[in-house]
């Protein structure tokens, strides 16, 4: 089938060329990391101190607004932050601030970001598009949907994992995370490209369901999304480590590293958001394989090393969010829970998929 | 925060779900717990047990005790490779089993972290559920004395009088759905306290009470259900035809509470099996066409048509019928010496390898003089190789049977059970092997005779009920609503403040402060905030729009 072999290298071709844009964006977002200024960087997330705000108000009277740190989350719930009345000031109304533009306690929200940067989110943004071009020629090379074995997984996850970047990116102006959340796409894919490949091939019947686009996307959506929330914990806990050491007058060793990064406290939200949209995601994805089984082989849960190892993996994540909500738990004890969760999936992938037998052992490889 | 007591921890968890606020004064600790000793400590270990912090400690473990599960083989799903590991490791599987590590989900320290866990969770559940149906009718707290001390805040001056100023704010944010109360205060001013979000609390909940229905659900899975296996060979009126009663299955697994009633005696019969493979030799498709007749039908009835297929499983009376395997049938009429037909019909092979090589043994205990046995393999698409006959593709190209024949006692009627597979060779003599294409028939040395007929196909169903199935799957529904709401749904509360203002240049004019809080994701809510001041603030001075 000459068609069919056709898509299937235009894909791997494409997929080659995602990688190289996603390696030169890799090298711009680091540059800008260490080079560029650190305001246009981390222009929202950053907000470790009480900072005043421009909100509108009334039109005809004078306006006092004022916004304190957010740092008062806790197992308690409401709470105000000790110290924050001094925060209000008195400010004339002002254009009501938009989503992403802006937004309260920008620490230089009106700076320009770098060029560098820019030019980095380009490069990713064209990157992006030809490994969804990869993505959708390997469909066809395959006829049918293109993630059925380990390798098209591989693809998938890079892909959605570029694609909460890009999200995160465009609404809360997250480029510091550039470079961290491109490495380990780049080196995901070029394991996926070599280790894992297989040619385009129809599926077999197990996976033949509608339930594959329904399980496996979600999955596939989850595991990309978690991708990111480790990545963003791995940087809180550089961060929190260069913290501690700079409040205790301590050389930062490699922490230094950590010194463009947003505040600890700030990483410590970002990675709870991502975590807490991608776990419902994974809910929902384990939900739908124990229906799916319950189709394929008459028993929705029956502890087979995959199943096994989701709910391990669910119980981790579970544990990571409810250690957030427990105030002896919080910060880092949590992060680790969070990377733990991510180790967990990582097994539940790969190790399962090749090393041992059960029914999912699909991998082709 | 520092290290929590459990007093404490509840104390602020009841403190959360009433309403309270730390801009309040604290509600008076409790008294000190200076009661009978045996009392006091049940109930602190009742306390120790219902807290997060062990809830946290249990689901951790529950993650830990699942791993042995997964990394070592388990009974329950590969005998065999159990089997293999004992033969491994002699001396070590023995220590393991004594722990159930190869039956972890059945063991009993299993059952007592995930029970324990399940305790703590109704134990925390029912006064997070009094508090939170108080809270759902208790009135939004009042405004604190210093609302520039909340973290976001606003405040500008208006002509409209105090009260009507709250009751503008008040008509836009019931508009918006917020649960608001307004209160007169002293020096002729109102404030406002206004709260939104309580379905994060309630999704909360809902979330943790469906954990424990899906436990239900499992649980009445593993006691009321069914479920059992069965062999068909396709267009064997015999063989290809099954009925719902015990009897019928190979291999029947009952729940613990299981009664035979359960079972309602649909029949259904195999017409015909189609596997299609790619050129590479994996699976492509699998199709059975069966017919059913549901129980209420009586004999009478009439038969309906399915495609069943893996992942189309056929629903019917309550239980679900599910294609499990496939195989090869060699279809063989034995003579015996007397010339007179012995056996005739399809005796299932079992395939052995990705190519389908199946092995098994023909036994022909109605042969006279004396008995006939035969054991071999079936190679569905033959070739040569060094080593002997195989397969080199599942699918029918070259279909060779290979068999070895024996006479003598077949031992049936010692009462020793035995493998349909295979022979027992111990009352047997060798006679002759021979390699058959079908259509070929062999003369046995000393009388008696083999046709190799044809192929059939077979297919494993498995059937059962798992009355716990919609139960589950409610459950799981809720889990996931239960879930985005509690992650989703941001709890936070709004006070307007309205007074007089008191300094001379501004008579007749009053003084508006709000303040708002967040729980969670404080960065989205100063968004809100900052669109609603500046709606209050439209409605303060256009109180009619
Ligand atoms: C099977 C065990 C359990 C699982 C899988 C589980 C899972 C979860 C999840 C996913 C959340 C949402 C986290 C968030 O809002 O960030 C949550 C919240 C919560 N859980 Fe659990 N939970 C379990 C058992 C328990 C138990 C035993 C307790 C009682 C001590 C408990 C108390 C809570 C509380 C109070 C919250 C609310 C946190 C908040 O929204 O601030 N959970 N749980």
């Amino acid at each position: 089938m000459p068609a069919d072999a056709t898509f299937g290298s235009l894909s791997n071709h494409l997929l080659v060329a995602s990688m190289v844009a996603y390696s030169l964006a890799m090298l711009g977002f680091a540059a800008e990391f260490s080079f560029g200024r650190r305001s246009a960087l981390t222009r929202v997330l950053d907000r470790g101190d009480s900072v005043p705000v421009r909100v509108a108000g009334p039109a005809p009277a004078r306006v006092l607004v004022g916004s304190a740190g957010s740092e008062s989350r806790s197992g308690s719930g409401f709470e105000v932050p000790a110290g924050s009345s001094g925060a209000t000031s008195t400010l004339p109304a002002g254009p009501l601030p938009g989503r992403g533009a802006g937004r309260p306690g920008s620490e230089d929200a009106a700076g320009p970001p770098g060029r560098l940067g820019q030019a980095a989110l380009a490069l990713t943004v064209v990157g992006w598009a030809v490994h969804v071009g990869s993505v959708v020629a390997r469909g066809f090379a395959a006829h049918r949907v293109p993630w059925g074995n380990m390798y098209e997984f591989s693809s998938m996850v890079a892909l959605v994992a570029v694609t909460a970047f890009l999200v995160l990116a465009v609404r809360e102006r997250v480029r510091y995370l550039g470079a961290f959340v491109l490495l380990p796409v780049v080196l995901y894919l070029g394991l996926a490209g070599t280790v894992l490949y297989v040619p385009a091939a129809p599926l077999v019947p197990a996976l033949n369901s509608y339930w594959i686009k329904i399980h496996v996307v979600a999955a596939i959506t989850a595991t990309g999304t978690f991708m990111v929330s480790g990545v963003v914990i791995m940087l809180f806990l550089l961060r929190a480590r260069y913290e501690d050491r700079v409040a205790a007058g301590r050389p930062a060793g490699v922490a230094a590293l950590a010194h463009r990064l947003p505040s600890a406290a700030a990483l410590d939200r970002t990675s709870y958001r991502v975590t807490a949209f991608a776990f419902p995601v994974w809910t929902f994805a384990v939900i739908a394989g124990a229906i799916w089984a319950e189709a394929a082989w008459g028993r929705y849960w029956g502890w087979d090393p995959k199943e096994t190892w989701s709910f391990i993996t669910w119980v981790v994540y579970a544990g990571y969010l409810h250690a957030r909500t427990t105030a002896g738990w919080k910060g880092r004890r949590a992060a680790y829970l969070g990377l733990l969760g991510f180790a967990a999936l990582m097994v539940d992938y790969y190790w399962i998929n090749i090393g041992v037998s059960g029914l999912h052992s699909y991998s082709g490889v | 925060m520092t290290e929590l007591t459990t007093e404490r921890e509840l104390t602020t968890e009841r403190e959360r779900v009433a309403g309270g606020l730390s801009t309040q004064p604290s509600p008076p600790p409790p008294a000190p717990r200076r009661r009978r000793q045996p009392l006091a400590a049940a109930r602190n270990a009742w306390r120790q047990l219902t807290s997060m912090r062990t809830a946290l400690l249990l689901l951790f473990l529950l993650a830990l005790a699942a791993v042995p599960g997964a990394a070592l083989p388990q009974r329950g799903l590969n005998p065999v490779q159990v089997a293999d590991y004992f033969a491994a490791h002699p001396r070590l599987a023995p220590v393991l089993d004594r722990f159930s590590l190869f039956d972890v989900f059945a063991a009993p320290w299993f059952a007592a972290v995930y029970l324990l866990l399940f305790v703590s969770l109704v134990g925390c559940l029912g006064p997070r559920i009094r508090l939170h149906a108080r809270a759902l009718r208790a009135r939004p707290p009042a405004a604190p004395q210093h609302l520039e001390r909340l973290p976001h805040t606003a405040g500008w001056e208006t002509e409209a009088a105090p009260q009507a100023a709250v009751a503008a704010a008040r008509a836009l944010l019931r508009r918006r759905r917020w649960r608001t109360d307004v209160r007169a205060e002293a020096g002729g001013g109102a404030s406002l306290g206004a709260e939104k979000g309580y379905l994060r609390e309630t999704g909360n909940l809902l979330f943790h009470v469906a954990l424990v229905g899906l436990l239900v659900g499992v649980a009445m899975g593993g006691l009321f259900g069914y479920k059992g296996t069965r062999l068909l060979v396709a267009g064997d009126e015999a063989s290809g035809s099954f009925t719902n009663t015990v009897t019928q299955y190979d291999d029947f697994h009952p729940g613990r509470l299981f009664s035979g009633s359960r079972l309602a005696p649909f029949a259904f019969v195999l017409d015909r099996f189609t596997a299609s493979y790619q050129p590479s030799g994996e699976a492509r498709q699998f199709i059975a066409d069966v017919r059913y007749l549901p129980s209420a039908q009586g004999a009478g009835g009439r038969w309906r048509p399915y495609r069943l297929q893996v992942n189309h499983p056929l629903t019917v009376d309550g239980a679900s019928v599910y294609l499990i395997g496939h195989g090869y049938a060699v279809h063989v009429t034995v003579r015996g010496a007397d010339g007179r037909v012995a056996l005739d019909q399809p005796v299932p092979f079992l395939p052995k390898d990705q190519n389908f090589t199946s092995v098994g043994a023909i036994k022909v205990p109605d042969a006279r003089p004396a008995q006939l046995g035969f054991s071999g393999f079936l190679t569905p698409t033959t070739v040569a190789t060094p080593s002997g006959l195989a397969s080199a593709y599942p699918g029918l190209r070259v279909p060779r049977l290979t068999l070895l024949a024996y006479r003598g006692d077949l031992g049936l009627d010692s009462g020793r059970p035995q493998s349909v597979y295979q022979l027992s060779t111990g009352g047997l003599r060798r006679i002759q092997s021979k390699t058959l294409a079908p259509g070929q028939t062999w003369r046995l040395p000393g009388g008696g005779s083999l046709t190799f007929a044809g192929i059939d196909q077979w297919i494993t169903v498995q059937v059962g009920s798992d009355p716990g199935n919609t139960p589950a799957l409610a459950a799981s529904g809720a889990i996931l609503l239960g879930l985005v709401l509690s992650l989703r749904v941001r709890r936070r509360r709004l006070w307007v403040r309205a007074v007089p203002a008191s300094d001379g240049g501004t008579a007749g004019r009053t003084v508006v402060s709000v303040g708002g809080l967040a729980r969670t994701d404080t960065d989205a809510f100063a968004e809100e905030f900052a669109e609603l001041v500046a709606a209050l603030g439209r409605s303060a001075d256009n109180p009619h729009h």
